[in-house]
């Protein structure tokens, strides 16, 4: 196994090669929020929350999938990255419809708690109130597209762990909505199998159970992570 | 009485009149017996003659040299064709002046001052025919290069001639044809990147429809020299007269072994296939285009990896622009250090141009690269019409920004347009008058990129709407300095953190325009507001 | 873009702080929230003095010189804004004072059916039982704004309070440094967490 060495916020650190700016700075301890990115499921790079700033180059890069390399120079918490990491919660707030206080994930949410970590504590940015649905034709689930935040997570559980692939990303732009099946009622989609992995890895209130009520909610990725290195492993006994 | 009459049927024209015109001077041809001053003389469909603001335009070569004339309207189409058929016995081509026509001085600048390479055949030929194409010299690259059979040896060319991709982005092209030769594995991609989708640009549907087999010919060198076997063309479903003659080139090609197995009687075998984009924007980035080609939807990745390495179907590919492909059989043809030397130190070669906009004469045109823009716009397009100054020339599209008008002198080459904070492009270049207001003209390209942005990516989803939203707060009148600050700094961030390069770029208009008209911003601004009484003791 | 940072000192210990609470469109827990301090709603009374509030105060007319305003709910109507206004040319410190004034949360719920009057039909036609009828008493019933609309988006403030409603002790946090001359220092999921 061949090492990688580099500096994170001062820290030098000696990780295997092929670990990413993530992986590594979490081991040390430097906590890079993130929001797209779930140990278990494939990268793709999209909320931008993990961007850092890296020395000798002009770009920044998401620390999700840029793997460490010799003598790196890493600022995961400058004022620039945390200004960025504000504007993005606030343009993830303003593009939904976010009413926490009746919210199923109220408390246990990823988005909210972003709101806390970045300082958000009002959006600089006008709410857009868009006119978004809720689909509960499903018999034990429910999704509210007022709190998507369009991270995909769903998408790629689904496809990549279930193998149902239930869900896909409609549309484009602003007018981008998850859809079930060929954009039908979650209910009516034959392939999905109830197992339930899309409420589970859903960073916020928009994937919920049915019985749940405000407040009620979790996500719990750790199931998800646990089935993944069971199945890579081989390994089914704890 | 022998001569060619040429009628551009290329899409700017065929819409205009072109296409009728094309069909009953046909008509007075054919019906035409020996003896009648219309026998013996030949009509083509072409490409693009250049100056498509004219149209629709028929040219006319006889013994005496050639005339052109434009401003046909579709009704003007039956007198034009009756006044053929009705000219006296023994008038010479040279002499008949169609009528409701205006003749266009060739020698003027716009067509002295182009240097046509890859525009070489492109309203000479008739697209559709290869017995003209090969006549005219197509092909004659590929079986060179074929026969020569040292595949590094034309890269080094390529290399060697300063050719750029011609895309936008600028990258060096002998550079990524080496990367992907040099790529291990027995199967190779090449794709040309066809979907040409900035507003007010027409350079590669100039060639695509004007002389397709150019591309095909350039695509099979690059093919060869990189070592791949399969080869797609992403073409925009907007361009339909594209897509046919692409079709019959490539269908002529195959059947004259130009492509598909055994090319020209060598080893080398080349499949090439044509995808029809759906219409987004986004599907020009690579990455996406490489998803949309493979049937997925077509959203960016991140890179790397780059194409190069893992592009369609995961096996090494190369991508390029149609014009970067066409540019390399002339290339070839007069020699890598030739093709350097028209261009400048660090762009060679030529680049094709569709100037738009407030401009005297508006069409495609060929340059060296390094002309001064006020070379084109001024000279070559006649600057701004009735008594108009032009305000600034928008280059690179919605991925662009403006040059104001006392920075023309700023020569078409990507380090020069970089640094005034545009960039090159594709080649779009729209000329905007003194009354142009440009927010006006921010606030349209940001429409286009909200409109157009994937929505993978929240700074580029979400940041494009609230921009747009702010720019129409400026134009309503309604926004205050705090409202321009937040303007400028949420540019910066979207620049900054998008995935992909629509979204990078997207910010460019408005930042380039706040550089360099801030004074137009500043006029919209609304008085400030009382401000809030002093704290009472 | 720079947050809402207000003056660094909001009183001086010559005289008690005029501190104001304000009931926009919002459901009354923030100021229930206020009332739940308690027995530090004495000490507050040593520190302040109440010069308008819907829950301390008769005082009709919203004052001039006021020190501090914790302003609760969006702004939905034309009342609000009228408010609103006084508010802020008549107050040094405007505190953007739970989710509704920061977000305009449970009533910007209707900003979704996109306008004034589509609420009135969905409210008062569709979902009504048999009267059918929409109101309409200019100067007595306040005309909806198109949008309910967070405090911030119409005018500058200075403190921004998030919870819904915040508890007593995020309010406490806020007050306490404002009434003694200083500026509050917000920050973590106990201060300002929305929900
Ligand atoms: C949003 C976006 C749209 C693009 N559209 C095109 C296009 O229509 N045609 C094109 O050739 N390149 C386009 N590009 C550039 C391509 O990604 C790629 O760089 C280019 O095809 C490479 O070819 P070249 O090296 O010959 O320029 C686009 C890039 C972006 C980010
Ligand atoms: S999803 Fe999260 S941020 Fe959105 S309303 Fe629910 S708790 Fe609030
Ligand atoms: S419940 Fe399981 S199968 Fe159904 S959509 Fe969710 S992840 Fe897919
Ligand atoms: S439903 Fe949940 S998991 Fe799926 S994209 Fe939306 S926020 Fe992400
Ligand atoms: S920048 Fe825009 S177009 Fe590119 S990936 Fe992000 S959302 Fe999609
Ligand atoms: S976590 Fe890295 S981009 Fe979302
Ligand atoms: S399209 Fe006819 S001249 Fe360009």
């Amino acid at each position: 196994m061949s090492v990688r060495t580099l500096r994170i916020d001062g820290r030098d650190l000696a990780v295997p090669e092929g670990t990413t700016l993530l992986q590594a700075a979490r081991e040390a301890g430097i906590a890079i929020p993130t929001l797209c990115h779930l140990e278990g499921l494939s990268p793709v790079a999209a909320c931008r929350l993990c961007l850092v700033e890296i020395e000798g180059t002009d770009k920044l890069l998401p620390a999700c999938i840029t793997p460490a390399s010799e003598g790196m120079v890493v600022q995961t918490a400058t004022p620039r990255l945390q200004d960025i990491r504000r504007t993005v919660v606030e343009l993830l707030f303003t593009e939904g419809n976010h009413v926490c206080a009746i919210c199923v994930a109220n408390g246990h949410c990823e988005l909210q708690d972003l709101a806390v970590t970045t300082g958000m504590d009002h959006s600089r940015l006008p709410y857009r109130f868009p006119a978004r649905r809720v689909d509960l034709s499903h018999p034990f689930f429910g999704l509210d597209h007022n709190r998507c935040i369009l991270c995909t997570r769903c998408v790629r559980v689904c496809d990549e762990v279930e193998g149902a692939h239930v869900w896909d990303v409609g549309w484009r732009g602003e007018h981008c909505r998850i859809i079930a099946g060929l954009d039908e009622p979650w209910g009516a989609v034959d392939a999905c199998t109830n197992c339930g992995k899309c409420v589970q890895v859903c960073p916020t209130g928009a994937l919920f159970h049915k019985g749940d009520t405000t407040a009620e909610k979790h996500d719990e990725p750790a199931q998800l992570q646990a089935l993944v290195h069971a199945r890579h492993h081989q390994q089914w006994n704890p | 009485m022998s001569g060619i009459l040429r009628v551009c049927t290329a899409a700017g024209c065929a819409g205009c009149g072109g296409s009728a015109l094309r069909e009953q001077l046909g008509a007075v041809i054919a019906a035409a017996t020996t003896g009648d001053p219309a026998s013996g003389l030949a009509l083509k469909g072409v490409g693009c003659l250049g100056p498509c603001g004219e149209g629709a335009l028929l040219e006319l070569e006889s013994a005496s040299g050639r005339r052109l004339f434009g401003g046909i309207t579709p009704e003007g189409v039956a007198a034009v064709a009756a006044s053929l058929a009705n000219l006296s016995p023994g008038t010479d081509l040279g002499t008949w002046a169609p009528p409701a026509a205006r003749p266009i001085d060739l020698e003027q600048p716009f067509f002295r001052l182009q240097k046509r390479l890859v525009l070489e055949h492109c309203g000479r030929i008739d697209p559709e025919s290869l017995a003209e194409a090969l006549a005219a010299g197509s092909y004659g690259q590929l079986r060179r290069v074929l026969q020569e059979n040292r595949p590094e040896a034309v890269i080094e060319q390529v290399r060697r001639s300063g050719l750029r991709g011609r895309g936008g982005g600028g990258y060096p092209t002998g550079l990524k044809w080496a990367t992907v030769a040099r790529m291990p594995g027995p199967e190779k991609v090449v794709v040309c990147n066809a979907d040409e989708g900035d507003p007010g640009a027409f350079m590669d549907r100039s060639v695509l429809e004007g002389d397709p087999h150019r591309l095909l010919e350039g695509m099979a060198i690059a093919a060869w020299a990189v070592g791949a076997s399969r080869g797609f063309i992403y073409v925009r479903a907007e361009y339909p007269m594209a897509i046919a003659h692409l079709r019959t080139a490539i269908a002529q090609a195959e059947d004259q072994g130009l492509l598909g197995a055994a090319i020209a009687g060598s080893a080398f075998g080349f499949q090439l296939e044509l995808r029809v984009g759906a219409g987004a924007f986004v599907c020009g980035e690579e990455t996406a285009l490489i998803h949309s080609i493979e049937g997925q939807r077509g959203v960016p990745r991140p890179r790397p990896p780059y194409p190069a390495e893992v592009g369609v179907f995961g096996l090494p590919t190369l991508i390029n622009n149609v014009e970067t492909f066409a540019s390399v059989p002339p290339l070839l043809a007069i020699g890598a250090e030739a093709y350097a030397a028209i261009g400048t130190t660090n762009s060679g070669g030529t680049k094709v141009f569709s100037l738009t906009g407030d401009v005297r004469l508006a069409g495609v045109l060929e340059v060296p690269m390094g002309t001064p823009i006020a070379t084109i716009v001024e000279t070559m397009g006649g600057g701004a019409p009735d008594g108009h100054a032009i305000k600034a020339v928008q280059t690179g599209g919605p991925s662009g920004g403006c040059v104001p008008a006392n920075r023309l002198d700023t020569p078409v080459d990507y380090e020069s347009l970089q640094e005034l904070g545009s960039i090159m492009g594709s080649g779009g270049m729209v000329v905007m008058d003194d009354s142009t207001s440009m927010v006006d003209v921010a606030c349209f390209f940001m429409a286009f990129c909200r409109e157009e942005s994937c929505g993978k990516c929240i700074p580029c989803r979400s940041g494009t709407v609230q921009l747009h939203l702010l720019l129409q707060k400026h134009l309503a009148g309604e926004a205050d300095a705090a409202d321009l600050a937040q303007l400028e700094s949420l540019c910066h961030m979207v620049k900054d953190t998008s995935l992909c390069g629509l979204g990078q770029s997207a910010p460019k208009p408005v930042l380039s325009t706040l550089r360099h008209f801030r004074g137009d911003y500043l006029a919209l601004l609304r008085p400030e507001p009382e401000a809030t009484p002093e704290p009472v003791p | 873009m720079s947050s809402g940072t207000g003056p660094s000192s909001s009183a001086t210990s010559s005289r008690k702080v005029r501190l104001a609470t304000v009931w926009l469109a919002g459901c009354s827990g923030c100021h229930m929230s206020f009332l739940d301090l308690d027995e530090w709603l004495l000490e507050l009374a040593e520190l302040a003095e109440i010069v308008y509030s819907p829950v301390g105060s008769d005082v009709k007319t919203y004052p001039e010189g006021v020190d501090v305003c914790l302003v609760e709910g969006g702004v939905a109507n034309a009342d609000n804004l009228e408010l609103l206004h006084q508010v802020r040319t008549r107050t040094r410190v405007l505190i953007s004072f739970g989710d509704c004034a920061i977000t305009a949360n449970i009533p910007g719920m209707r900003n979704m059916l996109h306008g004034a009057d589509p609420v009135l039909r969905k409210a008062y036609l569709e979902l009504a039982d048999g009267s059918g009828q929409l109101p309409h008493a200019p100067g007595i019933v306040p005309e909806l704004l198109e949008r309910v609309l967070p405090v911030h988006e119409l005018v500058p403030v200075e403190l921004y309070l998030p919870g819904c409603p915040p508890s007593a002790a995020r309010i406490r946090a806020a007050l306490e440094p404002l009434l003694q001359g200083g500026w509050p220092e917000l920050s973590g999921a106990d201060l300002i967490r929305f929900g």
